[in-house]
């Protein structure tokens, strides 16, 4: 019977999947929430913070997540007017 | 040829195999080669993500996209099998009033727009907003049914209001395409009696079968993994599913799975259902 239960066992081992699956997703929804809500908002933020040192337009300021299945990676682009950027 | 066949799938009643069925029907059209969009209309209990095994690649979402926080393209996410195949989660935190119906029917252009030959919606349980605005603009609907009084008489609810609802039947087109797809399909409690027979529902129901879809454990094995049933190997579940998309795309196949087989001795010795 054991050899039986060995050859049967990888099948049922997916419970284990879903578990570490359930478990990586139920935390980061509880801790960061989901970034569909929070992003529009940091992008509002970035905009409105930038704006107080250098005039930008609300199209300059670019938020862009990548999630891949170990790493998360948020990438800022922010373009400066011609005029700014020489001042600066 | 070029034109786009929206395709809902529904059924009134929770807990009878819509999700299941979005994921394995839309990955099918998809291996047949077919360039096919999935799209989660259950706004605020999103699950589609999870079957389609790319819940950790959700960044941005439908409701993302209506209100234009994100473009289409930041928002779809390929999927893990095929080229041909892109997932639209629902957003899991907002309300169902978030789809707004000029909204939704501006990102199905827009997808139509992008050269998608199929766009499946998977509707949410229920007959209320998200149900409604995932019939409304549908072209073809497959009607999710287990064989039992609950989900055969909420699938002729879901019926009534698609002929009622959905902008083919308000603009007096020609109606949406009705497919019968039944599912947990058990041919030995058929046989002994128990269970309602593919013929009796299609018989209450008065629409074409699409196919039969047996109940099967791989479907547990597949959700588990994020899989969709139908990349299962050498399971009953992934042949009929299989079929299913070939008879949606008009070549005739014989049901399968809805008889009892005999079974041989090692099945039998090694406890195959």
């Amino acid at each position: 019977m054991s050899l039986l239960r060995a050859l049967f066992r990888s099948k049922s081992q997916s419970a284990s999947v879903a578990k570490d699956r359930l478990q990586v997703l139920i935390a980061s929804e509880r801790t960061s929430g989901s970034p569909a809500d929070w992003l529009p908002r940091l992008q509002k933020d970035l905009i409105e913070v930038i704006g107080r040192y250098v005039p930008v337009s609300p199209g300059a300021v670019k938020v862009e997540m990548e999630r891949g299945e170990n790493l998360d990676v948020l990438e800022i682009n922010i373009v400066l007017p011609e005029r700014a950027r020489k001042a600066g | 040829m070029n034109e786009t066949r929206i395709v809902v799938v529904t059924s009134g009643k929770g807990g009878v195999g819509k999700t299941t069925t979005s994921a394995s029907f839309a990955s099918g059209l998809a291996l047949r080669g077919h360039k096919t969009a999935v799209v989660d209309f259950d706004v605020g209990l999103r699950n589609l993500d999870l079957i389609m095994g790319c819940e950790r690649r959700v960044v941005y979402d439908f409701v993302n996209v209506i209100n234009e926080e994100a473009s289409l393209t930041q928002a779809l996410i390929k999927d893990k099998h095929s080229e041909n195949l892109f997932v639209l989660p629902a957003s899991q935190t907002r309300d169902k009033d978030a789809l707004k119906e000029e909204g939704v029917e501006r990102i199905l252009n827009e997808l139509r727009q992008m050269g998608f030959k199929y766009v499946v919606c998977d509707s949410p349980a229920g007959i209320e907003h998200g149900a409604i605005m995932a019939l409304t603009f549908a072209d073809e609907a497959i009607i999710v049914t287990n064989p039992e009084v609950s989900s055969v008489r909420d699938s002729d609810r879901i019926l009534g209001i698609l002929q009622a609802k959905s902008r083919r039947a308000k603009e007096g087109r020609e109606p949406v395409k009705e497919h019968l797809l039944l599912t947990r399909y058990s041919p030995k409690r058929v046989e002994t009696g128990e269970m309602l027979s593919h013929d009796d529902v299609r018989e209450l129901l008065r629409i074409p079968l699409l196919g039969v879809i047996p109940e099967s454990e791989a479907v547990l094995h597949a959700s588990n993994q994020g899989q969709p049933a139908i990349h299962m190997q050498d399971q009953p579940v992934a042949e009929a599913y299989k079929d299913v998309v070939a008879r949606f795309l008009g070549e005739e196949v014989p049901l399968r799975f809805t008889t009892t087989e005999k079974r041989g001795l090692l099945q039998r010795l090694f406890g195959g259902k």
